[in-house]
């Protein structure tokens, strides 16, 4: 099992003719992840990389069966294109796109009321369930199945997390960056309930940074709902306070946004907390006799 | 993006919202006009853009032109926060009868607009929250842009007691839920929001940041922008679609991805080392990125070596090694670079750099311990 994505998953990438679209359209081809679809407006009946290029979600969703959207358009396109995918139904949107104001996601999420869509990011790296589907912009050769789900607010940093973890071979359910901006579409704590819901995740890592509540939310659901180790690293002890570092949402605006302050309520709630990623195999090996 | 008091006073001024009279003056003889017109006594507010300024004596009350010209004097000599005084806002005093906070901001846990209001204004209301939680109210917008009366109303009267005051304050966050949304406001503030003797409810106070994300679609924006306040070489980063702020260590750190970089630094800390700076050179790569990233980081004259710590996802291996292989050619570096590249493109990255003689690393401890012992000898 796997959450998010699997084998079924039919992918439609909005932006796919563009440099990052086409590129990363081209290498979750070749990873085996099934991409049935591109749209851009205006470039419908071309086709990028074997793949049919439509003007309009609804008209790909309609002539392809695609149930999963993945967005790289620039940042002042990116909202429409989460309200296109809304209101064409598909089941899941990926947004990799940064830079998105903060109103506009106000207003996605709006949209999104009433819906059973999922929505992953903005601002994220993608989802990967290894060995069966990779949907976003990780390197897929660096992850391997295995039993350990991995959630993350960061991109790169989880890449580390899992190349440390596959080095040591122990792969992974699935593989979930969650993204870094304050309004995203979905939390730890919804992906805390998936790997705890599937059978074959048996450890989890969750990847935190300064800013925001998202880490404290997640401890409360750690302590009174996950049964499975969780292992965590939160980025930013250095971090000086009221700086922006990077990520929209990664600032310390108060005593509760610090690595410290996280680290502690994670402590409580059962988490073990580390210091240097590389230390996450030898836990899990000790905790799941791996 | 913050802007100064004055400048979101002007901003409340046009939406219609009733504010405090007065005007901003950088020299004595302004203040002076501005006080003589509105008559004395005013208050002097020292404008700064950061939190505190009436405690560090930034603010002060005067009677006359004599004491103004004095007390305007000493403020423009003030450093608040490490910030000089260059503008001081001269407004008449209000006989203030109550104060109350209000203020509309994104609840990022309830992915929703949330208007506030206390009828304890004046303080912090971080402190109002501490100390008397149950004094804070909250209406929210619910994805919607404009109130909805009937729901409304709960809020409104549970801080404001008689109905004309009910009925201004409803019109006043109105014009501030225009602003917010017009201007794409992270904040839009007026603290303290004041009944004065007369009985009219005046902003005696306003603050206003703007969503940096959205500048892009409020050009006029960017002239309310306080140089003051702005690191050069942060500017010059942000130009250069690099994410930097600079640190007070030794150790340069070029990475790509936000949390890479912070948990870059954090680890260089746990090697016994100190970072210099944060530096994330971001998504889409290209080699040129890699030249400004070292040009900004070269500037600080106390580094004593440099990591770059690639992870390549969107970013591609093999650019960022042609970046440092362009860089080498076209700039002196006076310190050692420790280079480590992993993930999208690289074997193609590595091949290219030992062609060229730059040695790489292949865990992210390994390159930290080397460039933390760089840093040291």
């Amino acid at each position: 099992m796997s959450v998010l994505v699997n084998e079924n998953t039919k992918v439609l990438v909005q932006g796919i003719t563009g440099r990052d679209g086409s590129f990363h359209a081209e290498q979750m081809k070749a990873y085996g992840t099934n991409v049935v679809a591109g749209v851009t407006p205006g470039k419908g009946g071309q086709e990028v990389h074997g793949i049919p290029v439509f003007d309009t979600v609804a008209e790909a969703r309609e002539k392809t069966g695609a149930n999963l959207a993945i967005i790289y358009v620039p940042a002042k396109f990116a909202k429409a294109a989460m309200i296109e995918d809304i209101e064409a139904g598909m089941e899941l949107i990926i947004c990799i796109t940064e830079g998105l104001p903060v109103l506009d996601m106000v207003e996605v999420r709006k949209k999104m009321e009433g819906t059973n869509i999922r929505l992953i990011g903005p601002n994220c790296p993608g989802v990967i369930s290894p060995g069966k589907c990779k949907v976003g912009i990780m390197p897929g050769h660096i992850h391997k199945p295995g039993p350990i789900g991995v959630v993350s607010r960061s991109g790169t940093l989880t890449y580390e997390v899992v190349y440390n973890l596959t080095m040591a071979d122990i792969g992974q359910t699935s593989c979930v960056g969650i993204g870094g901006d304050p309004i995203i579409g979905t939390r730890f704590i919804d992906v805390l309930e998936m790997f705890q819901n599937d059978p074959e995740t048996k450890g989890i890592v969750m990847v935190g940074e300064i800013g925001g509540e998202d880490e404290q939310i997640a401890a409360k659901y750690i302590k009174e709902h996950v049964t499975k180790p969780v292992v965590s690293f939160i980025a930013g002890r250095t971090a000086p306070k009221g700086k922006r570092m990077g990520h929209a949402g990664a600032i310390i605006s108060s005593g509760d946004g610090t690595a410290e302050a996280k680290r502690a309520i994670l402590e409580d709630a059962g988490a073990t907390v580390v210091d240097f990623p590389d230390e996450i195999p030898a836990l899990f090996k000790e905790k799941l006799g791996l | 993006m913050k802007i100064h008091e004055y400048q979101a006073i002007e901003i409340f001024k046009k939406a219609g919202i009733p504010v405090a009279s007065g005007k901003v003056a950088s020299e004595a003889e302004e203040a002076v006009a501005i006080a003589e017109e509105s008559g004395y006594p005013v208050v002097l507010k020292s404008q700064v853009l950061v939190g505190g300024r009436g405690k560090a004596g930034g603010i002060k009350v005067v009677q006359d032109k004599e004491t103004l010209i004095s007390t305007f004097a000493q403020l423009r000599e003030l450093k608040i926060g490490g910030y000089p005084v260059e503008k001081v806002a001269v407004v008449r005093a209000i006989d203030i009868k109550k104060e109350f906070y209000i203020g509309i901001t994104v609840d990022p846990g309830k992915n929703d607009v949330v208007l506030i209001a206390s009828a304890e204004g004046g303080v912090e209301i971080e402190e109002v929250a501490k100390t008397n939680p149950d004094a804070i109210k909250k209406y929210y917008l619910q994805g919607e842009r404009t109130l909805d009366l009937d729901r409304f109303q709960g809020f409104i009267t549970s801080i404001f007691d008689d109905k004309t005051h009910q009925d201004i304050a409803t019109d006043i966050f109105q014009k501030l839920v225009q602003v917010f949304f017009d201007n794409d406001c992270s904040i839009a503030e007026i603290n303290p929001l004041v009944i004065d003797g007369e009985g009219n409810l005046l902003a005696a106070d306003a603050k206003i940041n703007f969503d940096e994300n959205a500048l892009e679609r409020h050009a006029e924006l960017n002239d309310l922008r306080d140089m003051t306040y702005e690191d050069a070489d942060e500017l010059e980063a942000k130009e250069k679609n690099l994410s930097f702020v600079k640190l007070e260590g030794n150790v340069g750190c070029i990475v790509n991805g936000a949390g890479l970089a912070m948990a870059t630094m954090d680890i260089v800390k746990l090697a016994g080392g100190n970072p210099a700076n944060f530096l994330d050179v971001g998504g889409s790569s290209n080699p040129e990125k890699v030249l400004n990233a070292l040009n900004i980081i070269l500037r600080n004259k106390d580094i004593k070596a440099i990591l770059i710590n690639i992870f390549g996802g969107i970013t591609r291996c093999d650019d960022i090694a042609k970046g440092i292989l362009q860089a080498r050619d076209q700039i002196d570096l006076p310190v050692p670079l420790v280079v480590r590249l992993t993930g999208t493109n690289e074997t193609e990255a590595k091949e290219l750099l030992s062609q060229n003689g730059v040695e790489t690393y292949a865990t992210m401890r390994e390159a930290v311990e080397k460039v933390v012992s760089l840093s040291q000898a």
